[in-house]
């Protein structure tokens, strides 16, 4: 009959085969019982694979990849730090890695960050209490007001200019939320608390709030929350940016 | 900075480096080691070629070293095609898919998982594993066949527990 080949079910199998040969595998596998058969089983096996693995994209990201930097050698200046750093994280990681976080504080986290991000940046006329121009007043007030010095990320390589910044309640003291914005007026807002509780540190997690993504993680004596309506992967990325900023 | 976007693939390397070296431990070693090595040599990196299937291609390096280092190289395909033929020994230890993979020579299990999985085209898993894309089918094939045998002697092996 016709000329289907074993790659030609395969390419079928995977949905990489062309519109032409595709019609012609399926003629072919209404006559060829064993062909189909085998056609079936592939799909079935890529299925499985997916539903077997796919929860993995979900997992908090360990720190440790998101502290991942150049080998030595490259540049003298960064290995150095790099091999600091490396350590510093591995040894975290090893002490942090797989205790499960179930704190209410944890879980309260990106709900109260998105909440935050949900009221303040639509806001067109008010989004900010202290305007980007007044910077040093903005990091020395909030820093009094939690008891912490905080550090603003400089995120303009992502395309992120800051607005500015203001104090909100949280749940249980003063919270600091810095907002971005690039180009386009999309909004990005950097939430921290002070944590009274024992310092720690954990994993990057993530959560999506109705529209609004969150990147959350926990550094000794502040909680982190990014938030923004974008597509998650991008969001990583100023995660890791501002994760890096903040622990140089 | 582009080497920011390196990160975004995080998420989808780890899936696939959990299919393909069995324990998270190890799979975020492999992940580790190749964010270092995209970082170290992204000026090698083509502006405007796919950034996926380079991090794919720097894993597969990462992950054939490790092999190696560690002496656990896939069987050469000489002595896989004989054990092929060979009966599948006890077939009861294979409780599920993932322990179905750990019994797949490496170089299949990496086009199984790179096609299967991450749903690359053959011509992107050919140029991840640096291989033509006739090896790439002929592994896939064999590959499949395989996984076949393993999953289909445990089904055999629990319908025999059923009936008992």
């Amino acid at each position: 009959m016709s000329n289907i080949t074993d790659i030609d079910l395969h390419t079928y199998a995977d949905g990489q085969l062309d519109e032409a040969r595709r019609l012609l595998v399926e003629a072919h596998l209404a006559h060829d019982a064993q062909a189909a058969e085998n056609v079936r089983v592939w799909r079935e096996q890529n299925e499985a694979l997916r539903a077997l693995y796919n929860p993995v994209l979900n997992e908090p990201v360990p720190r440790r990849l998101l502290a991942a930097r150049a080998p030595r050698g490259r540049w003298p200046y960064y290995a150095l730090a790099a091999g600091a750093m490396g350590l510093a994280f591995g040894l975290g990681w090893m002490v942090h890695a797989y205790r499960v976080d179930g704190s209410v504080e944890t879980a309260a986290l990106p709900r109260r960050a998105a909440v935050a991000y949900a009221v303040y940046a639509p806001e067109v006329r008010h989004p900010v209490e202290v305007g980007a121009e007044q910077q040093d007043h903005l990091v020395k007030w909030l820093s009094k007001r939690l008891g912490h010095d905080l550090r603003i990320p400089v995120l303009t390589q992502q395309g992120l200019e800051l607005v500015g910044g203001r104090l909100l309640p949280g749940g249980s003291g003063p919270v600091a939320q810095f907002m971005y914005q690039d180009s386009k007026g999309q909004r990005v807002t950097l939430y921290v608390s002070r944590r009274d509780a024992e310092p720690r540190d954990t994993a990057f997690r993530f959560s999506q709030e109705d529209k609004i993504a969150v990147f959350y993680w926990i550094d000794g004596k502040l909680g982190y929350a990014l938030s923004a309506e974008m597509d998650r992967a991008r969001l990583l990325t100023v995660a890791t940016v501002v994760y890096r900023q903040l622990n140089p | 900075m582009e080497s920011a976007e390196i990160v975004a693939h995080i998420p989808r390397l780890r899936r696939y480096a959990r299919a393909l070296a069995g324990d998270s431990q190890r799979a975020d070693d492999l992940v580790q080691d190749t964010l270092e090595r995209a970082l170290g040599k992204f000026h090698l990196w083509r502006r405007g070629s796919d950034m996926r299937a380079w991090m794919f291609a720097i894993m597969h390096n990462v992950f054939i070293n490790q092999l190696k280092a560690r002496r656990e190289l896939a069987l050469d395909e000489a002595v896989e095609d004989g054990l092929q033929s060979a009966p599948q020994s006890d077939p009861l230890e294979l409780r599920d898919l993932d322990a179905a993979l750990r019994r797949l020579p490496a170089e299949q299990r990496e086009v199984l998982l790179l096609v299967g999985l991450e749903q690359l085209s053959y011509a992107e898993a050919s140029q991840a594993l640096n291989v033509p894309v006739g090896t790439v089918m002929s592994r896939l094939s064999r590959g499949r066949e395989r996984l076949r045998a393993l999953m289909s002697g445990a089904a055999a092996a629990a319908n025999l527990k059923l009936v008992k």
